[in-house]
């Protein structure tokens, strides 16, 4: 098969890979144009990872400032703990969640994923047009990929960030209501930071579990079927 | 010269599309050449199949049987990269509902494939005002497309289709959502565009006002290519077309 003028110039496979590009900055932009044109939606989107952030952090928090006023060895301690309703061992050494808490962090989470999962294969399939437009104009499947994971990483972070600050916040407040002071004095840092970042984390992870499968279905998406499933 | 040359080959290609348990055959063995430089108009009732070859020229379905060439290069062997450079580099789209990106301006909408094409940001800016500026809408490139009128949306796609100079243009029914005076802006754009750019176009369309600018008219009926007319002999029997078309 003769190439002639069309082709011809066509180098390696490597050297194609290298010319149809999308560099990272362009990405973000176009990412962040999108989120912010439908801002509001993004909110509720948002709010659902907040929401769920947040009652981890607040859980998770709550048991390591009770773990705080436990090995603080007051005198006292364990009666304050238990009448706040921790179920404590003789002799235990940290405040662990109770099996009910557990179940209640999981189902939260669990409702959480649905929710997300729907939320994003919404905006995947309200953008099908948009996305065989792209393809039309040279975008490789990667670059559409691309472009949904980083909305999906950024609707993750600032929803695991204001999960985590109002998880974080409400737990030292209960805290201090339930014990005082004493919360906030033996309150184990290291600890709680860790459990914040656990909680952020999994606000992120979810966020981007929810976008991954839609993000995948409409990347590989022939261009004509993305721009037929609109109508 | 550049007008000898074939860049389009379509050989025996069917379609045949699944709905649900039946199966709808939208070509039924097309052969078709196309010249560089050529315009060309692909004609036909709704339903006839025009949109569904049209789509296969452009790379952007596959053929159930035979095989389309683009520059004598089977398409269907393009890897991904590939056929995402051919469709970025060498074929510019325009559609019928002008699938502007809805989030971009106009300019953004116009550097887009440059973007993609590896173009630095300030020569892509520099080329999306000179492309807008060619296609009449200088002084809108921070509209986004809500606030242009069809007739514009379609004048930005038309201008993005040029972004990387493409040798071929596929417009499908570049027309069918803009009113007659509007239209017939966009048709004589592309005659333009042909003339003084030597670039290939290629539409859909079953709008006549395309007939007096296109140098082949290729009708198809029923999945197959009814006849091919050049532009000398079509000017006579475009009432006979009519009139046929009326009574069937």
């Amino acid at each position: 098969m003769a190439k002639t003028d069309i082709l011809d110039k066509k180098p390696g496979d490597a050297g194609i890979r290298k010319q149809i590009v999308l560099p990272f900055r362009k990405s973000l932009q176009i990412s962040l144009q999108s989120l912010r044109v439908r801002f509001f939606r993004n909110c509720v989107t948002v709010m659902t990872l907040v929401l769920a952030v947040a009652f981890l952090a607040f859980v998770l928090i709550s048991s390591d400032l009770a773990t705080g006023i436990l090995n603080s060895n007051m005198p006292g301690c364990r009666m304050m703990l238990s009448k706040a309703g921790f179920d404590l061992p003789e002799g235990a050494t940290s405040v662990g969640s109770s099996a009910k808490d557990r179940w209640i962090v999981i189902l939260s989470l669990l409702v959480c994923t649905v929710g997300i999962v729907n939320a994003q294969l919404m905006s995947v399939t309200e953008r099908f047009r948009e996305i065989g437009t792209m393809k039309c104009l040279g975008a490789l499947d990667s670059f559409v990929l691309r472009l949904f994971l980083l909305e999906a990483a950024m609707q993750g972070l600032a929803g695991a960030i204001l999960g985590g600050l109002l998880g974080g916040l409400g737990a030292l407040l209960a805290g201090l209501l339930r014990f005082g002071l004493a919360a906030a004095m033996h309150m184990p840092l290291a600890q709680v930071l860790a459990s914040l970042g656990l909680a952020a984390l999994v606000g992120m992870a979810l966020s981007l579990i929810g976008v991954f499968y839609p993000a995948l279905v409409a990347a590989r998406m022939q261009p004509v079927e993305a721009m037929r499933a609109e109508e | 010269m550049a007008s000898s040359h074939t860049i389009v080959r379509v050989s025996g290609v069917t379609k045949t599309f699944r709905m649900g348990r039946h199966e709808v055959q939208a070509l039924r063995g097309v052969d078709l050449e196309i010249k560089a430089g050529e315009y060309i108009s692909i004609m036909g009732p709704s339903g006839s199949g025009k949109s569904t070859l049209f789509n296969m020229i452009g790379g952007l379905d596959k053929p159930t049987e035979g095989k389309v060439f683009i520059d004598e290069v089977d398409i269907a062997q393009l890897d991904a990269y590939e056929l995402a450079w051919l469709r970025n580099r060498k074929i510019g789209y325009i559609f019928q509902t002008f699938n502007l990106i809805q989030v971009m301006t106009a300019l953004e909408n116009v550097t887009l494939p440059m973007t993609f094409g590896g173009m630095s940001q300030d020569d892509a800016v520099e080329k999306g005002i000179e492309l807008l500026k060619l296609v009449g809408l200088e002084g809108r490139h921070n509209h986004k497309p809500q606030e242009l009128s069809g007739g514009q949306q379609q004048r930005v796609a038309v201008a993005r289709s040029l972004a990387n100079s493409p040798a071929i243009i596929l417009a499908d029914e570049p027309t069918g959502n803009l009113d007659l005076s509007t239209g017939a802006e966009i048709i004589e754009l592309l005659r333009v565009l042909s003339a003084e750019r030597g670039v290939t176009i290629i539409t859909a369309t079953h709008d006549y006002k395309m007939l007096n600018v296109s140098d082949r008219v290729i009708w198809i009926v029923d999945g197959r290519i009814d006849r091919i007319e050049n532009r000398a002999d079509l000017d006579i029997q475009v009432g006979e077309i009519k009139r046929e078309e009326a009574r069937a």
